[in-house]
């Protein structure tokens, strides 16, 4: 039997992925965002939070989908990966569940827009609920970055 | 009564006052009639006897009474500094400082200082070996076999059996020149010069340095190591002119030992007339040397006081952390505060807040330049380092500091002290050539020797940089060759600034270096990787017959510089105050354009002008709108660029943090700062816009 893991559960759109809750630091609110110029159009900027500079980066524009205002549900998730600090605006966090691995899938190709690589797997919750786990290595992968930008330039 | 209480109070003033003990013993060598500074060591090393007495450290307390009464002596003019007690009370402050060290870590601060304390109280007594007294008797003493004309330390007399194990001849010359020789001193030195080239002179008396200023008489006696027999060195000598008598007399081991026991007994008994008889020679130059000395008082004075012991605590850095993050979150809320108040329109509520943010304001500051520690005080200890350095290779070095209170964050000083060890003693060993070499190639006989430390851009450098041999990059790609770092093919590919920097490649330093590449490579790999982790990096520059220069880039993370702030639209920057040589205004009618670049004209001559909310993509300025624009004027070494800005804010202490990890590097921007309202306002770096 494998473990029961702890998810951090927050929304794209209609969408609902998930976070280990042990790589979240802390969820903040809309907080000002100090714009970084010159760097890619899904950074947002920096934040101060609590007295450590931080980079923010929208994930709608980081997986290419349309960037939305930002609301009262509006959240900044801090995640640390590899000792990396870096936040997640996400259109709304409000939920935290417990996961077991063996419902968690391997993704099919494509799940909503997001290439497959960015994926852990797909978990299914209760009847209708879809879950989709984060591969934040990937999502932080820089050198792709690079890779995409040349594309575009 | 329990003393652990006070422990760390009492580490803390020994380290203090052994420190300015040893800043004061560098000035007094340097400047040995002025008995002012003899009293300011008297009083620190009283201080620390009182200390440590009550602490219950006995041998602590029982050295610094020996110094203590080598120093009153002096103070009362009744014994003049020379080497030989400057040395002993060198040792004596090591010993000291070993002791202190011992305590810090749980110790008793016990020590065997016997040797050192027996040798201060000969000094005491008077028994300055081969003291002045003696030298008019050189000429006249027969160099006779084991006759202990020179007294030679512990450390030199190993030197001389070692070297007749190993087949060397020692020889005991006594060299008289004419006593209608004009100038001495360059006989003396001639004579000096030839022995080197087939031997090395172990000790003379007098000392090369008293020879060089003429004072001795017509002769002087070395012990000297050679291959060469007596005879011929007899020979060789007299070959030179205006030289009335040599002789020269090998010893053998025999010789060497029973002189060793002499010399025991012979500091025993010696005369006691001799320190006498000095200082009243001593008297009637002294009269104006006092006076001169104490007209220097009047510069001198404020410089001392500047090393007078601080009022210190130790504080875990941890907690500096906690809270300076804790200190961050109570700026938030201050904020928030300042916005309610302002909701509220309550005056005294209004009044109260403007007032919590005058103060946490102060709070700011200080909490900030908590961590920043001055480069001081890893820099304090080079000059004594050196000067032994420098003494034990015979060598004559100047250490120039410059920029000691440049801030650096404490973890970086604490790491940083090392690696600037390696890179100075690589500087005076290998750097700076002997007095010989120097003189050879034509410079004066003092080497120098630079420590520099200065901000510039979002970074602190540290300099070493010596005016020696320099390194020759041939020499570097064939060892590197030979070590297999490189290939043959490679290394043609290398120019002569690449091939330096092989010196840090690992591998490079082995011993064998030393004698092939001018000593450089000894474990520069270990520097630099150090150097790395600490987020910096070093490179060396060099001028082959001129000198090396090695520099040391270190981040400014949680350093703090001042900035001036300006206004861009919405948007805050902080440009580094470093930079700045000039803020304005210019009319738009005075922007020119030149090769379709706009040019203002500043201090007669035309400058770039570039526009920064262009550059940063601003969204909600453009300066072209506007009649009249502010500029900046920045610089790097001697070229300028102006920055136009909307409006400038001010000037203000900030601290400079990365902009994270995952951030890849923004051209123009250096790094972030959080203003006083818990925004990041982003520094800009000048560097970008002068290329």
């Amino acid at each position: 039997m494998a473990d029961d893991i702890k998810v951090i559960v927050f929304k794209l759109g209609s969408e609902e992925y998930g976070i280990e809750v042990e790589k979240v630091q802390t969820i903040e609110r809309m907080m000002p965002i100090t714009r970084v110029p010159k760097t890619y159009s899904f950074i947002k900027g920096v934040i101060n939070l609590r007295g450590v500079v931080i980079p923010v980066i929208d994930l709608r524009g980081r997986f290419g989908i349309q960037e939305a205002e930002h609301t009262d549900q509006t959240r900044i998730i801090i995640v640390n990966v590899n000792e990396m600090e870096v936040g997640f605006i996400v259109d709304s966090a409000n939920d935290v569940i417990d996961l077991n691995r063996d419902s968690i899938d391997t993704p099919p190709d494509v799940v909503g827009g997001i290439k497959a690589k960015y994926l852990d797997g797909v978990a299914k919750i209760g009847e209708d609920r879809l879950l989709i786990m984060l591969n934040l290595t990937e999502v932080l992968n820089k050198s792709e970055i690079v890779q995409l930008e040349s594309l575009e330039g | 009564m329990d003393m652990n209480q006070y422990l760390s109070m009492f580490i803390d003033e020994s380290n203090d006052h052994l420190q300015s003990l040893n800043e004061s013993m560098m000035g007094l060598e340097a400047n040995p009639e002025d008995i002012s500074i003899v009293q300011v060591i008297f009083r620190s090393a009283h201080t620390l006897k009182g200390m440590a007495a009550t602490m219950g450290f006995e041998d602590l307390a029982s050295l610094t009474h020996q110094m203590e009464n080598v120093l009153d002596l002096v103070r009362n003019n009744k014994l003049r500094m020379q080497d030989f007690i400057f040395d002993t009370l060198f040792k004596s402050l090591d010993a000291l400082e070993s002791m202190v060290e011992d305590i810090t870590g749980g110790g008793e601060g016990k020590a065997d200082v016997t040797a050192i304390v027996s040798s201060l109280q000969a000094i005491v007594r008077g028994e300055v070996p081969a003291a002045a007294g003696a030298a008019a008797e050189v000429t006249a003493a027969a160099a006779t076999t084991g006759d202990a004309q020179i007294s030679l330390d512990e450390f030199q007399y190993s030197v001389l059996e070692q070297s007749l194990q190993e087949g060397h001849q020692v020889l005991y010359v006594d060299v008289a020149i004419r006593k209608d020789c004009q100038l001495k001193a360059v006989r003396a030195y001639m004579v000096f010069d030839l022995l080197e080239r087939s031997g090395e002179v172990v000790k003379s008396f007098p000392s090369v340095q008293d020879i060089e200023q003429e004072k001795f008489d017509y002769g002087f006696s070395l012990y000297y190591i050679t291959q060469k027999d007596a005879s011929e060195i007899q020979r060789m000598i007299l070959n030179l002119s205006e030289i009335d008598k040599v002789t020269a007399v090998a010893l053998d081991q025999e010789s060497l030992s029973q002189m060793a026991q002499e010399m025991s007994a012979a500091t025993a008994e010696a005369s006691p007339a001799a320190p006498v008889q000095e200082s009243s020679a001593s008297a009637p130059a002294k009269a104006p040397a006092a006076s001169a000395a104490k007209e220097e008082n009047g510069k001198s004075a404020p410089v001392r006081t500047g090393g007078a012991p601080s009022r210190t605590i130790r504080v875990d850095i941890e907690r500096l952390d906690v809270l300076m993050n804790l200190f961050s979150e109570l700026l938030i809320d201050r904020v928030r505060l300042e916005q309610l108040a302002s909701e509220v329109q309550n005056g005294d509520l209004t009044e109260t807040v403007e007032h919590m943010g005058r103060v946490s304001g102060d709070l700011q500051n200080i909490v900030m330049k908590l961590r920043m520690v001055p480069v001081d005080t890893v820099f304090n200890r080079f000059p004594r380092m050196v000067r032994d350095l420098a003494k034990s290779l015979d060598k004559k070095i100047d250490l120039v500091v410059t920029g000691a209170e440049t801030e650096l964050d404490r973890t970086v000083i604490d790491e940083i002290g090392d690696p600037l060890v390696h890179l100075l003693r690589n500087a005076v060993d290998h750097g700076v050539e002997s007095i010989q070499d120097r003189l050879a190639s034509g410079k004066s006989d003092t080497g120098t020797v630079n420590l520099r430390a200065f901000h510039s851009g979002n970074h602190v450098f540290i300099e070493i940089e010596d005016d020696g041999a320099g390194i020759k990059p041939q020499k570097i790609l064939q060892s590197a060759i030979k070590k297999g770092i490189i290939t043959q093919e490679q290394a043609a590919s290398y120019s002569d600034d690449e091939a330096i920097q092989l010196l840090f490649a690992p591998g490079f330093s082995t011993a064998e270096v030393i004698s092939d590449v001018s000593g450089r490579g000894v474990g520069l790999d270990v520097v630099k990787s150090k150097i790395t982790s600490l987020g910096g990096n070093v490179v060396v520059y060099s001028t082959p017959g001129k000198g090396t220069n090695f520099s040391v880039q270190l981040p400014l993370t949680l350093s703090i510089i001042a900035a001036m702030l300006v206004k861009i639209g919405s948007e805050k920057y902080a440009i580094p105050l470093s930079s700045i040589v000039e803020t304005g205004i210019v009319k738009n009618t005075q922007i020119r354009t030149i090769h379709g670049n706009r040019m203002i004209e500043f201090r007669n001559s035309h400058i770039p002008l570039l526009s920064l909310s262009k550059f940063y993509a601003v969204p909600d300025f453009d300066e072209s709108t506007e009649e009249e624009t502010e500029i900046v004027v920045v610089r790097k070494g001697e070229r300028l660029v102006a920055l136009a800005v909307q409006d400038f804010i001010g000037q203000n202490e900030i601290v400079i943090k990365n902009l994270g990890k995952y951030l890849p590097e923004v051209q123009g921007i250096s790094g972030a700062t959080i203003l006083g309202d818990g925004q990041v306002a982003l520094i800009i770096d000048p560097n970008a816009f002068i290329k």
